[in-house]
């Protein structure tokens, strides 16, 4: 296929365009038919994939590589996470990642020429009981020695930057604190697809969608030769699966068994209403988060669902606690009206910390594990994915995230992965 | 709202009197100590994570209080079979 030359976004080609009624924008990116080979194939076209692509083709030189999606590009859990983006985590191994993805995310924009609307409107976590205030607040002191923004705020404080939040003492769970991460906020989670999608494509990458991949194909001595999709047999000598809560099923058909269990995580948006919510706000205790997106809808998250399940749908009852537990926080919020709910796959790991590296098998490796907070790490994943490839050797900030380390027992038991408990 | 049949009580009542309890039929290692690392991960951490027909444990939280497994098609979510605790595995599905 053809690169094709990317159209650059400026005040001038947005000038020259308005000026003759937006009809002359070219598509952003093909949609490619795969070819027979390729140096790299990526399973799986949300954020993540998108993103190694886009790296390996800018920072390793490797162009030759094809994204393939079974559906439409970030339809799956990038389409339908709450867009946070955060770092205050409590391990250095996971500081040193969700951090380098911050920095990352700081000038992504740019980097892409696609606004991904980054907006650093902070994130806040809620302190309900003397549990939450003693577990916060050792987050917070480990975060500040990683050098990893996270301040205590009292409740007065915290209702200064979150006006609609209810601190009243007779709360069935009073706010007794708070933890502030004011480098944190949100992104557009389409819109990272979109640029990642455009930016890659323009260095060569083919996007695939519409097409499934059904099987992971070994050779004699073990190593990968390809993959079996709905379009036929594609050769490549070097496969990464970043399929989210459907990975665990695709690395079985090459003889790897991932400690995964895939489970509905449900999120629901409001109508849109003027900007009244400054911030973005969690609660483990209570069980749920929120925000405004840029559009005017709150956006609001809920648990895992208790059971696994791939339906993309998710049970009723967890709406309804979660909806009762943002009344019950913002009680402004009781009379909004709901517009739609839906759930995404999520692939979680019993130290809830990501899987990210290579595999047992020559030529195979793995980028999933990032159960309920994979959004946040998008460039960061992406990033040392496209170097555990490029060099099949995982980069030093990724290298603790291995397959081993539930043999070896050294794990990164992360009771902070999740904004909400599990 | 999920519907589950308890095989204790006999009675089909909804989800939100029952916690699930993972997947069955994961027996503890009989003899520990001459377990290697990799079987001992196998036991702890890896599970078959199936899409389709997904042998699983429940518990009638908020009626009999017991434990017994179910079957249950993780893509549509329908309960296939729901059996006591104890019982061998089922060779067989309805459909």
């Amino acid at each position: 296929m053809k690169v094709q030359a990317m159209a650059h976004f400026s005040a001038f080609s947005l000038l020259r365009n308005a000026l003759t009624g937006h009809k002359h924008w070219p598509a952003q990116w093909p949609d490619a038919l795969p070819k027979a080979e390729y140096d790299v194939i990526i399973v799986g076209a949300g954020g993540h994939g998108l993103a190694a692509a886009y790296y390996l083709a800018k920072e390793h030189g490797i162009t030759n590589v094809a994204v393939i999606e079974k559906g439409w590009l970030g339809g799956g859990n990038t389409g339908r996470n709450t867009t946070i983006v955060r770092s205050n985590y409590l391990y250095d191994e996971s500081a040193r990642l969700y951090d380098h993805a911050i920095d990352l995310w700081d000038g992504l924009s740019q980097d892409l020429n696609y606004n991904v609307m980054f907006s650093q409107r902070g994130v806040m976590m809620l302190a309900h009981t003397v549990h939450d205030v003693q577990s916060f607040q050792r987050h917070i002191h480990s975060n500040r020695l990683n050098g990893v923004d996270n301040t205590w705020v009292t409740p007065q404080q915290a209702k200064e930057i979150c006006p609609p939040l209810n601190i009243s003492t007779d709360a069935r769970y009073p706010v007794l604190g708070a933890a502030w991460q004011q480098r944190a906020g949100t992104a557009r989670h389409d819109a990272v697809a979109w640029g990642y999608a455009r930016a890659a494509a323009a260095r060569g990458v083919d996007i695939v969608q519409n097409c499934p991949v059904t099987a992971i194909r070994r050779g004699p001595d073990g190593a990968v030769e390809g993959v079996e999709t709905a379009k036929g047999f594609i050769k490549a000598k070097k496969v990464a699966v970043s399929a989210a809560g459907h990975t665990s099923v695709i690395m079985e058909t090459a003889g790897v068994r991932l400690p995964l269990e895939s489970f509905p995580l449900q999120a629901l948006v409001s109508e849109p209403v003027k900007p009244i919510f400054p911030c973005v706000v969690m609660s483990n205790t209570v069980h749920a988060y929120i925000s405004q997106s840029d559009k005017g809808e709150l956006v609001i998250g809920s648990g895992t669902d208790q059971y696994t399940s791939y339906s993309q749908r998710g049970g009723l009852p967890l709406i309804e606690h979660t909806v009762a537990a943002i009344c019950e926080m913002f009680p402004v919020f009781r009379r909004m009206r709901m517009l739609r709910k839906w759930g995404g796959i999520v692939d979680v790991t019993p130290d809830r910390s990501a899987i990210l590296g290579k595999t047992p098998v020559q030529g195979l490796y793995v980028n999933c594990g990032w159960g309920t907070g994979g959004f946040k790490v998008t460039p960061g994943a992406g990033h040392t994915l496209a170097h555990t490839i490029a060099r099949d050797d995982p980069h030093p900030i990724n290298a603790p995230f291995t397959l081993e380390r539930f043999t070896t027992g050294r794990l990164i038991d992360e009771a902070a992965a999740a904004a909400v408990a599990h | 709202m999920l519907l589950i049949h308890c095989p204790y009580c006999e009675a089909t009542l909804p989800e939100l009197e029952f916690t699930y309890a993972g997947e069955a039929h994961i027996a503890r290692p009989a003899d520990p100590s001459t377990m290697s690392d990799e079987q001992w991960r196998d036991f702890l951490f890896i599970r078959t994570n199936a899409r389709g027909p997904h042998f699983e444990r429940w518990r009638h939280a908020h009626g009999c209080g017991r434990f017994f497994n179910a079957v249950r098609d993780t893509v549509s979510d329908k309960f296939l079979l729901t059996y006591k605790a104890g019982e061998p595995k089922p060779e067989s599905l309805p459909e």
